[in-house]
């Protein structure tokens, strides 16, 4: 079997132990120190970016490519962690990686930067991404990077991915009331939004790291200028919602009381 | 004013999903003329559910491959329905399978696309959405130039749109070019968990959330994590609550630690799992701050049981945080409700 042209499109998002205030910026809406705070791979791409890796051990000749979009100092950040962990050649474009900014014209940028890469093949193509971003949250970009590149199996929500005889791809997807959709896709090119998968995160490998960063850093600083915006989009309101409740706090009641008002509670219509 | 279109697949036996008809309370508060475009391998028992619910006609791309939930032939569907309805406002309910191809339909249509709606409404003629970015924790309320529009709404904001009586609309059929290159995937199933029973139940009435504290150093001081699985599905079966998470649980099970067995990534909910929708939800063991429990952030009456008053998941989180043992009270709160059924 010839290897895989693995594509993992995945951003950078602050990270989620944060606090996260929106501000108004002449770009439109952003988030209060968004350049100070820490920040790391958004965790949906980096489950694809895992799995990904995974299959290119397995199917000897296969390549993982990382297409990723986000202020290149902030990439840097986040490469040196994400390059010790499994090897990948990175594309870095040089734009923001905010969450308000418009899907479809970060997808038209990203899927443009698919289309250059040196040597593609639609034929062992796999186009890898996370579900949803932790971000914008929306679950499109990826969907709409597929579609641009005429792509007509696509898969959302996957946590698992098997070659079987013959090549064809069997896909388990999330589907309603917890369950997984299985689907036999003839083989590439396809689209696969990852959910969590089944792998643990993997451990640094000091090896991987030394490989990774020779090719990261100068794909960095030949990173192009990516400016993208918010489109048509005009926001009228941008806000943390104020979630603070009154909670009763009840310290003084044995188990069995508790338990009464609780079957009550849960019995009410 | 805009014309919308409501678009949404037909059950295996013709009907309307549940999160369609939800959907259809939003493409009403859009405003403007209803169509609805409906499609499936059978459609016609669909259609005849929306007698009296004012909309204006139906589409319907009726074909044998679409019973089959897959992208080519779906998005092919979806594309060929918004535009035979000349739709500027297309409203779709965010099932997995609208899922799966709306981004792809507003890029094939040249419009934009907003998912996870949580309300739709209309001022001055001027249509606004309202969603979440970072994983439900900034609100957002935005107005889009662009059209055509695709708005995935999510199920449970809305409530159902009820039939109100009189004729069933007019349907027009839509052809669909469905060849051989939209059906290289087959879907060939559907898998239930690998437990053998079903944790997960989006229309429960209760969502009950087990915290990693079920799996930590008990009063005796040992871990009982097999009594805690057993409280749990007890509780679960009694209450015909569905299960949510945190990540910290799954991610034990994940690391072949002998936990809770029935736990996957599917229950997780949270900054990297779900965050599901039911009227009243019962916090557990639970611990962790903001980005955890955004988990819960949909969920409208809200209880807790925890050993710690100030845990982030209950002080100005919950309506009711019981300071006790989670044990000693789900056993309790289980012969309660197992007596009642008796």
């Amino acid at each position: 079997m010839p290897g895989y042209q693995i594509v993992v499109l995945g951003s950078i998002v602050p990270d989620p132990l944060q606090t996260l205030e929106p501000v108004a910026t002449p770009q439109g809406p952003g988030l209060k120190n968004e350049a100070m705070l820490p920040h790391v791979l958004d965790p949906w791409a980096g489950h694809a970016l895992y799995e990904a890796a995974n299959l290119a051990a397995k199917v000897p000749g296969s390549k993982v490519t990382l297409v990723a979009l986000g202020p290149k100092q902030k990439l840097q950040q986040v490469m040196m962690a994400v390059g010790q962990k499994v090897p990948f050649e990175l594309v870095a474009l040089d734009g923001p990686a905010s969450g308000f900014t418009d899907a479809h014209e970060v997808a038209a940028k990203l899927a443009d930067a698919v289309q250059k890469l040196p040597g593609l093949d639609r034929s062992a193509l796999l186009l890898f991404g996370g579900w949803e971003s932790a971000s914008r949250g929306a679950g499109v970009t990826l969907q709409m990077v597929g579609e641009r590149l005429g792509i007509p199996d696509q898969f959302f929500g996957v946590d698992e991915l098997s070659v079987k005889d013959g090549g064809a791809l069997q896909i388990l997807e999330r589907v309603e009331g917890g369950k997984h959709q299985v689907s036999v896709c003839a083989g590439p090119p396809a689209v696969l939004g990852w959910a969590t998968g089944n792998l643990p995160e993997p451990k640094n490998n000091p090896q991987v790291g030394m490989a990774n960063m020779r090719g990261v850093m100068p794909a960095l600083q030949k990173a192009p200028a990516t400016p993208v915006g918010t489109g048509g989009v005009k926001f009228e309101s941008v806000a943390v919602p104020k979630v603070a409740r009154e909670t009763r706090v009840v310290k003084d009641m044995s188990p069995d009381e508790i338990a009464k008002e609780l079957v009550e509670w849960i019995s009410q219509d | 004013m805009d014309t919308t279109l409501l678009l949404s697949p037909t059950e295996a036996d013709g009907t309307l999903p549940r999160a369609a008809l939800e959907a259809l309370s939003a493409a009403k508060a859009a405003g403007g003329t209803v169509i609805v475009g409906l499609f499936g391998a059978k459609t016609g028992p669909a259609a005849a559910q929306l007698a009296g619910t004012g909309v204006a006609k139906v589409l319907a791309a009726e074909a044998a491959p679409l019973a089959q939930p897959r992208y080519g032939t779906d998005a092919a569907a979806c594309a060929a329905l918004a535009r035979a309805a000349g739709a500027t406002v297309i409203v779709a309910p965010a099932l997995s399978r609208m899922a799966r191809v709306a981004a792809g339909v507003a890029q094939r249509l040249g419009g934009r696309i907003d998912t996870h709606v949580s309300a739709l409404s209309t001022e001055g003629g001027a249509l606004s959405a309202t969603r979440w970015y970072y994983k439900q924790r900034i609100e957002a309320k935005l107005q889009r130039a662009e059209r055509p529009w695709v708005l995935l709404v999510d199920p449970g904001a809305y409530p159902a749109a009820a039939a109100a009586g009189g004729a069933a609309p007019a349907v027009e059929p839509v052809a669909v070019e469905l060849g051989p290159e939209l059906q290289r995937s087959q879907v060939t199933g559907v898998h239930a968990p690998t437990s053998g029973e079903q944790t997960i139940r989006p229309d429960a009435k209760l969502l009950f959330v087990a915290g990693a504290g079920w799996t930590k150093k008990q009063a005796d001081g040992k871990p009982n994590p097999e009594k805690a699985g057993e409280l749990i599905l007890g509780f679960l079966r009694a209450a015909g609550a569905s299960l949510g998470t945190s990540k910290s649980l799954t991610d034990q099970a994940g690391e072949g630690q002998k936990v809770l067995e029935f736990m996957t990534h599917l229950n997780q909910v949270g900054q990297t799992g779900s965050t599901p929708r039911h009227p009243r939800g019962l916090s557990t063991c639970c611990h962790g701050e903001e980005p955890h429990v955004v988990g819960w952030r949909f969920i409208r009456e809200r209880r807790a049981i925890n050993l710690d008053a100030n845990c982030g998941w209950a002080r100005g989180k919950a309506d009711v945080v019981y300071v006790a043992d989670a044990f000693a009270v789900m056993e309790k709160v289980n012969a309660l409700l197992t007596a009642k059924k008796t």
